[in-house]
């Protein structure tokens, strides 16, 4: 009998990993109501919350409708006065120029602190960082299972690379919250989400790029987190624990400007800050490099750093 | 002969405290069929688990067709197969597909894992369920198709932790064959555990009774069997006359007692004792009625060897393994 060693490569460990990487997704897509129920909660709040806080229409001329203002008489002198040399406004004319006045102020004010005339669009791209943020951090969840459910064992007795195990599940999370992240922003464009006249396919490759990496360093930590957990409940809890207050201490619901000083430092150290800054950026507001450059930069960092130490983490600790 | 493996001191310990495996040596030679005997706890799949490389040994080391377990743990890799107690395909997934996961993991080009997997399917015979999800098998089924994930990379040494564990009689003898014909088919040594007496001594050409983690002896089936004590030979004579002294003369017969006329003769190596036997009786114009000869089972090396019977602790053990199984079914 003859034997052939293959010896290690690149393109073995490569191998390795996409092998594993499809195993997932192929499991993943084998069944689409997990597909469906994981886009209904971001769906939810986009259209429920979204776009019933309808923060600018507090200053539409409907919401001051009741407004009466006495009529103004005023002295003085003018080219054709009227016969008694008063000149009178209607109180009506006044409170419609106010209505007016306060609706165009109050859309400037929406704008200089949204950066959209809309809350539902601001919101609609925070919903791409939230399915990600659910996607990255429950990655961590499926190598508990493989542990407990021995296939983690088989792959550990063969010569794929520990750190092929961990990027398969990285790797497995970014695809899928990338996916994700399209049926997300075409449902939010249907249903009303302004996207910025010059969009075109590089924003959408941005796009791409700014989930991927963010998804990458949150499922690292995450599966940092769980490489010697055999406890599927823990992992939960964790992650249950660290998804709200992760979303809330960010800019994906509300502005940093408007919030407590207190809270501000964690919102400006928080990645979700920077994903979806990046989101908004090249999707509803007009694109600045500069602010974009620093996302990217934070972004790559934050992916580079976590998935450096998963796989530190993977040498030493998948095999006990 | 080579030796594929080579066992020195090796040791486990858990949390500090709970030796597994204490100072275990032994070799392994090549194309031997090696069986590890022994209880529940005895350190059977820990030892395993070092020589696969999943556990890193607290001390001591092994090399694994020359090399070295903790040094060179990614070579080891590529040159054995393992099939683990449990059953770690991946239930999602149909048979084929689990094959061709395991062919990516040992880096096989795809034209030769396809290849091989449609040959072992059909060694396996599982060809006719390769396009279905292995939550369907049937806990035969899965045996075989881990033992053909086990053999994708055409390994040279085979690790089988407890290969027919949880299995009917019948589908333990099936398997039985199957680790025969894969000895033979790719001339492969085989390293497997067992707690089962019958399967050790059917199966495996060397065994190592193992019990605390230590290993206590270690020799074919026969020359265990051996060092218990003799075969006993009973057989009834048609004469009343005592024969013993004229027994007692052949050269394997160790020991004679005698009522009337049947005769209980401890003997060496009964199956050529009694043709013997009978003939030095008949060249002396006596006849024998009726012959029964009875070997000292694993059971009795057992007992000898660690001073408890295994029987009694593998009942627990095997109903606690079901159990387990059936919880993790229920679990998904």
């Amino acid at each position: 009998m003859s034997m052939e060693i293959y010896k290690p490569s690149l393109r073995t460990s490569l191998q390795g990993m996409w092998a594993l990487t499809r195993r997932e997704l192929k499991k993943w897509m084998n069944e689409p109501i997990v597909l469906f129920i994981s886009v209904i909660q971001p769906l939810m709040w986009m259209l429920l919350f979204g776009k019933s806080m309808n923060i600018t229409a507090v200053f539409s001329p409907r919401v001051l409708a009741d407004l009466t203002i006495p009529d103004i008489t005023i002295p003085g002198d003018y080219v054709s006065p009227p016969a008694d040399g008063l000149l009178t406004i209607p109180g009506s004319v006044i409170a419609q120029y106010l209505r007016e006045v306060l609706y165009e102020l109050g859309g400037r004010a929406v704008e200089s602190v949204f950066g959209v005339q809309d809350y539902f669009s601001y919101l609609a791209i925070g919903m791409i960082s939230m399915i990600t943020i659910f996607t990255s951090t429950f990655s961590g969840l499926s190598i508990v299972w493989d542990r407990r459910l021995g296939f983690l064992y088989k792959v550990l007795s063969t010569p794929v690379s520990r750190s092929a195990i961990i990027f398969s599940k990285v790797l497995n999370a970014a695809l899928r919250s990338m996916f994700q992240s399209t049926i997300i922003l075409m449902i939010a464009v249907v249903i009303g989400v302004k996207l910025n006249p010059s969009f075109n396919l590089l924003n959408l490759a941005g796009i791409y790029l700014a989930v991927f990496l963010f998804s990458v360093g949150l499922s690292s930590l995450f599966l940092a987190v769980a490489l010697r957990s055999t406890r599927h409940e823990t992992q939960m809890a964790v992650v249950n624990l660290v998804n709200m207050p992760l979303m809330f201490t960010s800019n994906a619901f509300f502005p940093v400007t408007l919030m407590p000083e207190w809270l501000k430092p964690l919102a400006q150290v928080n990645p979700v800050s920077y994903v979806t800054d990046a989101l908004r950026q090249l999707t509803i507001y007009s694109t600045d490099l500069q602010i974009l450059l620093i996302d990217f930069t934070y972004l790559t960092i934050f992916a580079v750093v976590l998935s450096t130490i998963g796989v530190l983490l993977s040498w030493k600790y998948l095999t006990k | 002969m080579v030796d594929v493996i080579v066992v020195e001191n090796l040791t486990k310990i858990f949390n500090k405290n709970i030796v597994a495996v204490d100072h275990v040596s032994f070799t392994v030679r090549e194309g031997e069929i090696f069986g590890f005997l022994g209880p529940n706890g005895a350190g059977k799949t820990t030892t395993i688990n070092m020589l696969t490389t999943v556990l890193k040994p607290t001390s001591g080391t092994a090399y694994v067709m020359g090399y070295d377990i903790v040094k060179q743990a990614d070579m080891v890799r590529r040159v054995i197969g393992v099939v683990p107690q449990e059953y770690t395909a991946d239930e999602d997934l149909t048979g084929y597909e689990n094959l061709i996961l395991c062919g990516d993991l040992y880096g096989l080009p795809r034209e030769i894992s396809k290849k091989r997997a449609l040959e072992l399917l059909e060694l396996m015979e599982l060809t006719k369920f390769k396009d279905k999800k292995v939550e369907t098998y049937s806990g035969g089924m899965r045996r075989r198709l881990e033992l053909a994930c086990g053999l994708i990379n055409r390994p040279k040494i085979l690790f089988l932790d407890e290969p027919t564990l949880g299995l009917d009689v019948q589908t333990r003898m099936a398997i039985w064959d199957y680790i025969k014909k894969l000895r033979e088919e790719y001339f492969m040594t085989i390293f497997m555990t067992t707690h089962y007496m019958e399967e050790a001594d059917n199966l495996c050409d060397r065994i190592a009774i193992i019990d605390h983690g230590k290993i206590i002896v270690t020799g074919t089936p026969s020359e265990l069997k051996n060092s218990v004590g003799s075969d006993v030979i009973e057989l009834t004579l048609r004469e009343i006359e005592d024969v013993s002294e004229r027994l007692l003369r052949i050269e394997y017969v160790k020991n004679v007692v005698r009522k009337e006329n049947v005769y209980v003769i401890q003997v060496e190596d009964g199956e050529v004792a009694v043709p013997v036997i009978i003939e030095v009786l008949k060249n002396h114009g006596y006849g024998v009625v009726k012959l029964s000869l009875r070997k000292p089972s694993l059971d009795e090396v057992y007992l000898m060897y660690t001073g408890r019977s295994m029987r009694d602790i593998e009942e627990s053990r095997e109903s606690a393994i079901v159990q387990r199984i059936m919880m993790r079914r229920a679990r998904r």
